[in-house]
């Protein structure tokens, strides 16, 4: 009886995982999280990031129409070759179905060539080029979290409607840090502002004091940053000491995490004004998300890249579930048509494009005054919601060659 | 207004006293490792990770111990030199009989360990410590304002550099260290106790190290990779002023850091190789350094 019992459950089980195969193929979901595990940008993406997915599963029930789903992850140093590398591994030999987060463009673009030749999805949140939604969009690529266009419009225009008219830019030397200037010049001269200048240091650089002697000499109001981390963290600490606020000029952060300002210490960092995609103490859903989050990361506090991390994931596995298969094409279809919501509270009126930008509301923020600050990471005043039609990139601009013209 | 290199003078005087300020981080960095290398024979390239190290000492005992910054630039050097000797004592100890390339290799490696430990517990984006209140604040000097804690940075830096200098040409302590990198095994007949001579110097190397990440840690931000992002150019500063040259190393710190200065308003995009070619040319024309004895 027993024995026949037995025999009964393991054709049960067959039977099931056949039908399984049938729709997912080998009867697992795997997504990498590629990201920085080690260096400049492994607190805003890093293990956060990680930590972030395997939240969207724990959270959508750990399997999609019975299937399970796992959480796999790499270190992609930042450097194209590794991710790429890495990629082609995950694709051929392990079975993984999307890769999540790549931080850094160059790792980013080199990840969607590869997921584009195998019809796999990408979930880009920490890359900011506006390439990847470009010259390097896929049908199967997806833009997530900001860009630099998003990031231009949302600080440049508010500092130039402040009055910020004449700029002056410290650039890192390097294919984001140009493209950020080119992004934030842009929207300057389309408010009427103007460019007195700009002076490209090299990535990394640690001294500061020569570039902002320079800045504060070309008389520019604003002393727009195009850079990232510890640079911007870097020029920020600086300016302060070589009395360049003091003096009456500005600093616009084009590109500022929540824990670079954590870094930086909110004396340091107050009055300064930055556009973020997600700030976890705006609303009840975020705090609570966030909280979730905390637990897991010892108290910090997620930046917008391990919000819309999870968001990415979480989308992509209700498509999953929508598409009833894994093929990269149908579930990016799906990823289209479903309404984006989730409980982290990011993309809020989210949508996608035909150019695989994730669109969304952003938000102008302002770094409190040390007193107003009610406690850790209470960091940001929400200024202005910046719907996201406004925020990004126009889709008729696009150079992407899957948007119809 | 009078040009120079088609800068203005008033300008370019700012920017010369600038590369002065990071000269001086850079003296006092390739000091410390001239002097371990002149003595020991090792390539200390763990001297970035004890450069952090000094920063994060006085971070902790401003956080955990109410210690102020003038109590950190003491005790932090002492800290982090205590480690090292531990260092000394257990492991580089066993390598002096052996090429350079093992010294190398072992304080590389404990440099990414040290590294990845600081990196595990506090992160990558680095802590903020403020600049001391007595040293806060700057002066209009005309050509540009100059925050008093850089003018304390360049003249803590010079005293230490002239100290050590005299230290080891005009003391006797100084003479039994010189004697003891020339002939180790004579100056231990004389009765002179040379390996606890050879571990108290590199103590008082890393201390260099140490007392030098105390000063960047109010100007830079306090990271676990700050002194890897540093160390590499100050190899280069021995390497140009000739391998454990104490004057040379003092010499070529201030003298690159003005370079790199000018560098930095000439052509900026260059500034962080410009190091670098000059290194390539000196080693072409002067293989010893610009300060050194002799292959």
């Amino acid at each position: 009886m027993l024995k026949k019992a037995l025999i009964g459950a393991v054709a049960l089980t067959a039977l099931t995982a056949a039908q399984a195969q049938a729709q997912y193929s080998d009867s697992k979901i795997k997504i990498g999280v590629l990201t920085d595990l080690s260096g400049t940008y492994s607190d805003l993406a890093g293990k956060g990031a990680i930590v972030a997915a395997q939240m969207a599963v724990e959270d959508f029930g750990g399997k999609v129409n019975g299937v399970p789903v796992e959480i796999v992850s790499a270190d992609h140093q930042n450097k194209a070759d590794i991710a790429s590398s890495i990629a082609r591994k995950w694709y051929d030999a392990e079975q993984v179905d999307a890769i999540a987060e790549l931080v850094t463009t160059a790792a980013a673009i080199a990840v969607r060539e590869v997921s584009k030749e195998k019809g796999k999805i990408d979930l880009v949140s920490g890359a900011a080029s506006t390439a990847l939604t470009n010259a390097k969009c896929s049908p199967t690529g997806f833009h997530w979290t900001y860009d630099t266009a998003a990031l231009a419009n949302g600080t440049a225009n508010a500092v130039v409607k402040n009055g910020g008219k004449s700029w002056y830019f410290l650039t890192a030397d390097y294919a984001f840090g140009h493209d950020l200037q080119a992004q934030t010049e842009r929207v300057v001269k389309a408010n009427g502002g103007e460019i007195k200048g700009a002076v490209r240091h090299p990535f990394p650089n640690s001294d500061f004091s020569s570039f902002l002697l320079q800045a504060q000499a070309s008389g520019a109001q604003i002393i727009g940053l195009a850079n990232a981390g510890a640079d911007t963290i870097n020029a920020i600490k600086q300016a302060k000491e070589f009395g360049i606020t003091q003096g009456g000029q500005s600093l616009a952060g084009m590109l500022v995490f929540i824990t670079d300002v954590h870094s930086l210490g909110l004396e340091t960092a107050q009055g300064m004004m930055m556009t973020t995609g997600y700030y976890w103490n705006r609303d009840d859903e975020t705090r609570a998300w966030s909280k979730r989050w905390s637990a897991k990361m010892d108290g910090k506090m997620p930046s917008m890249v391990h919000a819309g991390t999870y968001s990415s994931v979480m989308h992509y596995l209700k498509a999953l579930a929508a598409a009833k298969t894994d093929d990269g094409m149908k579930v990016a279809d799906q990823m289209r048509a479903l309404p984006i919501k989730d409980v982290s509270g990011f993309a809020i009126n989210g949508k996608i494009r035909a150019d695989g930008r994730m669109v969304h509301d952003m938000y102008l923020a302002q770094v409190k005054k040390p007193a107003d600050s009610k406690g850790a990471w209470d960091y940001y005043n929400i200024v202005r919601t910046i719907p996201g039609d406004d925020a990004y990139q126009p889709l008729a601009d696009s150079k992407c060659d899957l948007v119809k013209k | 207004m009078m040009t120079l290199f088609g800068i203005p003078t008033a300008a370019l005087f700012g920017q010369l006293l600038l590369g002065l300020i990071n000269g001086a981080f850079y003296a006092v960095l390739s000091l410390g490792l001239a002097l371990i290398f002149g003595l020991l024979n090792i390539i200390n390239f763990s001297h970035g990770a004890q450069y952090m190290m000094g920063a994060f000492v006085a971070w902790l005992g401003l956080t955990y111990m109410g210690a102020n910054y003038w109590v950190a630039l003491a005790l932090a050097p002492l800290v982090v030199a205590a480690i090292g000797i531990v260092l000394e004592r257990t492991m580089l100890s066993r390598l002096y009989k052996l090429d350079h390339l093992y010294g190398l290799l072992l304080t590389f490696g404990l440099a990414l360990i040290i590294e990845g430990i600081f990196r595990q517990l506090y992160g990558i984006s680095g802590i903020p410590y403020a600049v001391p209140k007595e040293l806060a604040g700057g002066w209009n000097l005309g050509f540009m304002y100059l925050p008093i804690y850089r003018a304390w940075v360049v003249i803590a830096s010079l005293v230490l550099c002239v100290g050590t200098w005299l230290l080891i040409e005009k003391t006797k302590l100084g003479a039994y260290l010189r004697a003891a990198t020339e002939n180790p095994a004579l100056v231990q007949a004389m009765g002179i106790n040379v390996p606890i001579m050879i571990t108290l110097t590199y103590g008082f190397g890393v201390a260099l190290a140490a007392f030098a990440g105390v000063l960047a840690a109010p100007i830079y931000s306090v990271n676990p990779l700050m002194g890897s992002n540093l160390i590499i150019v100050v190899f280069a500063v021995v390497v140009i002023g000739g391998m454990g040259s104490i004057m040379g190393s003092i010499v070529t710190g201030f003298m690159l850091g003005l370079l790199e200065g000018l560098t930095k308003v000439i052509y900026p995009e260059a500034a962080s190789t410009v190091i670098f070619m000059v290194m390539v040319v000196v080693l072409l024309i002067k293989p010893a350094g610009l300060f050194g004895k002799g292959a």
